[in-house]
């Protein structure tokens, strides 16, 4: 497969419009992801974050617009070990017990797509959870983990294929300190290995310095796209108003109970 | 050893052994998808199989695979495609299903519902040598698929969205699932009945998950309980004037309440282990990321 030109962006999308049921969830999004960028994605409940990235890796057939990775067209996209997503859970666990390195076997298997895993693919999947933090839980069960256990074992799944774009959508919800650490932490080593991330995020938290451009949706629009907006809001108390100073007026509200 | 003696006994317990390996096998992925109760339902389906056997005169077990396969089928794609309630619709599958084989089967000049109680409940005395081969090749396909794609229907059947964007066939897999259960069914009809398949798929799956903390542990140990109940079951029907069915359905709960009763020290001790690493001091010392910068101008 020819390597596209590095000026290529990762993630293009164009005049992205999507609807659930009758309701129109995004209206027309521009957004461009360049290699080795962090963008956030952020805006309130409901402003059409979370669609925005599920329809990146198409999960989410748009209405309108087109979405181009890694310059080829979505549609025609295959090659998706080149992305990890994290997709938004508050569990990794299903209805059998699974050890960790079980689930996190599955995320090898976009480079692995027939036959066994070889012994590359297993040392693959060890890097990943010890990536985490979690080498000392990988032969234990996912259902004794905590919330933001859970969440790191979710991104393990997507580091163990050894993606250059990563899509998370909001990796630290209901994480805990420790692990908030440990997710920023492993953020900046992929970064620092080149790795281009795209994350929603309800706010920016401790993942603020890591963060190169945010992109601000409301209702479906980008109301912003430039360098993070200031952190003002005191902490993420419940009913906290964030207030954020690009959007004049009616403050954008972003705390837990809004 | 003297109840090898008769060839009957000889299919019933090959018969039995395919059985107690497949329908857990295939049972294991339809729990972790959480549609425990889907082998119950292509059983009811399946029942308009056997009739349209008895009534054209064929092999009800080749018929009822036929019908099963094409009504797991259609379960699968209203689940995944249905955007009106899937649950009523899948009801409509089971009653038509069920209801289509009473009918059928009266109709047909051969059929009688002495005949069809064996259907539903099992009958091991009358599994022909037909009846094993063709037990035998469906048994190979499900052992084939439930093994050989371990990895990949993990996956689909642990996070559907996630299998989706690394890439898997995920339609292919689900189908595949599907099929394969539907074909476990036909399978397990002979033995336990199509009443009760879905007991053979579920209950051992659910009494391995007691004591083991992975798929691959829950895999293997829900194939050894279905293999030793079914296996039982059918000794004991042997000696005992019981339904097949019935018994082996009943020593899997045994086992199901047996393993539960000896998981609960277990789970303690699991606990108090885990208690001892969370007292770690080190442990406590959590360095708070700073993420946020102090000069707070927040409105309240």
């Amino acid at each position: 497969m020819d390597r596209e030109p590095a000026a290529t962006p990762v993630i293009s999308v164009r005049g992205a419009a999507a609807a659930l049921g009758a309701r129109p969830v995004l209206r027309g999004v521009d957004l461009t992801v360049h290699r080795g960028e962090v963008v956030a994605l952020l805006g309130a409940n409901g402003s059409g974050k979370s669609t925005a990235v599920r329809s990146v890796i198409g999960q989410v057939p748009l209405t309108g617009g087109t979405i181009e990775l890694f310059g080829t067209e979505q549609k025609r996209f295959r090659d998706w070990a080149r992305v990890g997503y994290v997709p938004q859970r508050t569990t990794a666990a299903s209805g059998v017990p699974a050890t960790v390195r079980e689930v996190v076997t599955s995320g090898r298997l976009s480079r692995r797509r027939f036959g066994r895993l070889a012994k590359a693919d297993r040392a693959a999947v060890e890097r990943a959870i010890a990536l985490v933090g979690l080498a000392d839980r990988a032969g234990g069960p996912v259902d004794a983990l905590s919330g933001g256990q859970h969440q790191r074992v979710l991104i393990a799944r997507a580091l163990a294929s050894e993606p250059e774009l990563l899509i998370m959508d909001e990796p630290m919800a209901g994480v805990d300190l420790a692990s908030q650490e440990v997710l920023a932490s492993t953020l900046r080593e992929q970064v620092a290995g080149g790795a281009t991330v795209l994350l929603v995020l309800h706010e920016l938290g401790p993942l603020e310095p890591l963060i190169d451009r945010a992109v601000v949706l409301r209702d479906g629009c980008v109301v912003h796209d430039g360098p993070p907006p200031e952190a003002v809001g005191q902490h993420a108390l419940p009913g906290h108003d964030h207030v954020h100073p690009h959007a004049a007026g009616e403050p954008l509200r972003t705390g837990l109970l809004s | 050893m003297e109840f090898l003696e008769p060839a009957f006994m000889q299919r019933a317990l090959i018969a039995a052994l395919l059985v107690g390996i497949t329908a857990p096998a295939v049972g294991v992925y339809l729990v972790q998808r959480r549609q425990a109760l889907m082998g119950d339902g292509i059983g009811h389906v399946a029942m308009t199989g056997v009739g349209l056997g008895f009534l054209l005169n064929s092999s009800p077990v080749w018929m009822a695979t036929l019908v099963a396969v094409a009504g797991s089928v259609a379960m699968e794609l209203i689940r995944a495609y249905g955007k009106t309630r899937g649950d009523l619709a899948l009801a409509l599958l089971f009653y038509g299903g069920m209801a289509g084989g009473v009918l059928l089967i009266n109709l047909s000049p051969t059929g009688s519902n002495a005949n069809l109680t064996s259907y539903l409940f099992g009958s091991l005395t009358t599994v022909s040598p037909e009846d094993v081969t063709a037990i035998s090749v469906l048994a190979a396909f499900v052992v084939l698929v439930t093994v050989g794609l371990r990895r990949r229907l993990f996956a689909v059947s642990q996070d559907e969205e996630f299998a989706r964007v690394t890439g898997l066939p995920v339609r292919a897999l689900n189908l595949l699932i599907a099929v394969t259960a539907a074909v476990t069914v036909t399978v397990a009809m002979r033995v336990v009945g199509l009443l009760l398949v879905s007991a053979l798929m579920v209950v051992p799956v659910a009494a391995a998950q007691q004591l083991t903390r992975s798929f691959r542990a829950t895999f293997a140990g829900a194939v050894l309980i279905g293999v030793v109940v079914s296996l039982s079951g059918t000794l004991t029907t042997y000696y005992v004037e019981a339904p097949p069915g019935a018994t082996i359905v009943l020593y899997a709960i045994g086992v199901f309440v047996l393993l539960t009763l000896l998981a609960t020290p277990l789970a303690r001790r699991r606990a108090r282990a885990a208690e001892a690493e969370a007292a770690d001091p080190a442990a406590c010392d959590v360095r708070v990321p700073a993420g946020r910068r102090p000069g707070d101008d927040a409105r309240v």
